[in-house]
């Protein structure tokens, strides 16, 4: 993943990068197999390394695959990046390590759900039941979301208006 | 010490990387790119988070005793579906700002908008 | 795209399985891995791969705007109606215990009804943000 993404900082032609980001996607999903986590790779797997990459290509269909040389010098965003990164690691020094089992996060609610939601929900799948149920305000909120980006779309790139004037392309 | 972080710091790493896409290229379309880069990171260390060594999928089965943690799977499933929605809605953005300055380099519609003041 | 002539054929084999399996992702959720939202994403990539191959218009034949904007709003409201209806019957907002005769099995419909509702908003929103990417071209300049 880390070689890809260092490709994509250097390539210029955008068709490689969204390509680039493509195979990204796809390796973050296989990541997300190996950790445990099935649901979310499926998702990963079809939204990031399908969709997106189409939209994208649709994107640039009706742009321009290149990319211009930039002017400006790199060295500021080099140093902020890696003054950024270096903050950061310094805080994954007090994070508890990787898989251990009495890390801070397993202690809260997750318990209760892996435990109750069989007789609960008769949902065996925990994810699904949490998703829908446990946390039903959440996906709402989040369904809202989609559902607005979704309106947005149409309303910046739809021909909605040709649609209710059909005379309108004589006049023009 | 360094085995129990590696997962940590690659996401630091990547992180990072679409950071720095993002802050130093002007193309607006590779922005996009490096926003997703950041956007996958950021799943990745929710996912870290729930792992759990020796622990299966949370699928509920008999004989299966350590499962790992759903909590971080269920914001991350949503997240993902949510992030292509609005991804989309930053191209189809890209898409109108090509129409009205023919260019999507952030430096170029700088221009564009100040020959037109 | 209208030349190839195994894109078309191996497209047209495809559909019906693809659809299939959004099904089976969609309602075998509260089993095993899937859900509302893979569901939703693999339901509208059949007809993303559709329009690929045949054009955006032919697509639009299948699946017309109406019906699209339709769905978009339908999965919010039903999402939100199980909800509203869960009031109705006396219990809280997206409570879903009191939506069959004894708790767990209404949990179990409320889900498979949330879930449905989602499938069919992100289906229908990933297909129409895709047509309108590609309808775009077409539009006149104004």
């Amino acid at each position: 993943m880390a070689l890809t993404v260092l490709a994509i900082v250097r390539i210029r032609n955008l068709f490689a990068v969204v390509m680039l980001g493509s195979i990204y996607s796809l390796l973050a999903a296989a990541m997300f197999v190996v950790l445990d986590a099935v649901d979310v790779a499926f998702t990963e797997a079809s939204v990031g390394a399908g969709i997106s990459t189409v939209l994208a290509l649709g994107t640039l269909a009706l742009t321009t695959d290149r990319e211009k040389k930039p002017i400006h010098t790199k060295l500021v965003p080099l140093c902020v990046v890696i003054l950024t990164g270096a903050a950061l690691i310094y805080g994954t020094l007090d994070l508890a390590p990787f898989g251990a089992a009495d890390a801070p996060v397993h202690k809260h609610v997750a318990p209760t759900y892996l435990t109750e939601a069989q007789e609960k929900t008769t949902v065996p799948n925990v994810v699904t039941a949490v998703l829908a149920s446990y946390r039903g305000y959440d996906t709402l909120g989040e369904v809202t979301v989609i559902f607005t980006a979704g309106i947005g779309v149409i309303l910046l790139l739809g021909n909605w208006r040709r649609e209710r004037q059909p005379g309108d392309d004589q006049n023009a | 010490m360094i085995l129990e972080h590696f997962n940590y710091w690659i996401v630091v790493f990547l992180m990072m990387a679409g950071f720095y896409i993002v802050i130093a290229h002007d193309n607006l379309i590779k922005k996009i790119v490096g926003l997703n880069i950041f956007q996958a990171s950021v799943f990745v260390l929710y996912i870290s988070f729930g792992k759990i060594t020796g622990g299966t999928a949370p699928i509920l089965a008999e004989g299966i005793t350590v499962y790992s943690n759903p909590l971080p799977h269920v914001l991350i499933l949503t997240a993902i579906v949510v992030g292509v929605a609005t991804t989309a809605l930053g191209l189809a953005l890209v898409v109108r700002i090509n129409e009205a300055y023919g260019t999507i380099e952030d430096d170029e519609i700088q221009q564009a908008k100040e020959k037109e003041l | 795209m209208r030349s190839y002539l195994v894109l078309r054929v191996v497209s047209k084999l495809l559909m019906p399985f693809i659809l299939l399996f959004a099904l089976y992702v969609q309602f075998h959720g509260d089993y095993g891995p899937g859900g509302g939202f893979q569901a939703g994403v693999i339901f509208a990539s059949a007809f993303i791969l559709y329009a690929l191959i045949f054009g955006v218009k032919d697509a639009g034949a299948v699946l017309p705007r109406g019906i699209l904007r339709f769905g978009i709003a339908m999965g919010v409201l039903l999402y939100a109606g199980v909800g509203v209806f869960n009031l109705l019957v006396g219990g809280n907002f997206l409570d879903y215990n009191v939506m069959a005769k004894d708790p767990s099995h209404g949990q179990h419909l409320g889900i498979w009804l949330v879930e449905l509702g989602v499938g069919l908003t992100v289906a229908s929103v990933m297909v129409t943000i895709f047509f309108t990417f590609a309808g775009h071209r077409d539009r006149p300049q104004e």
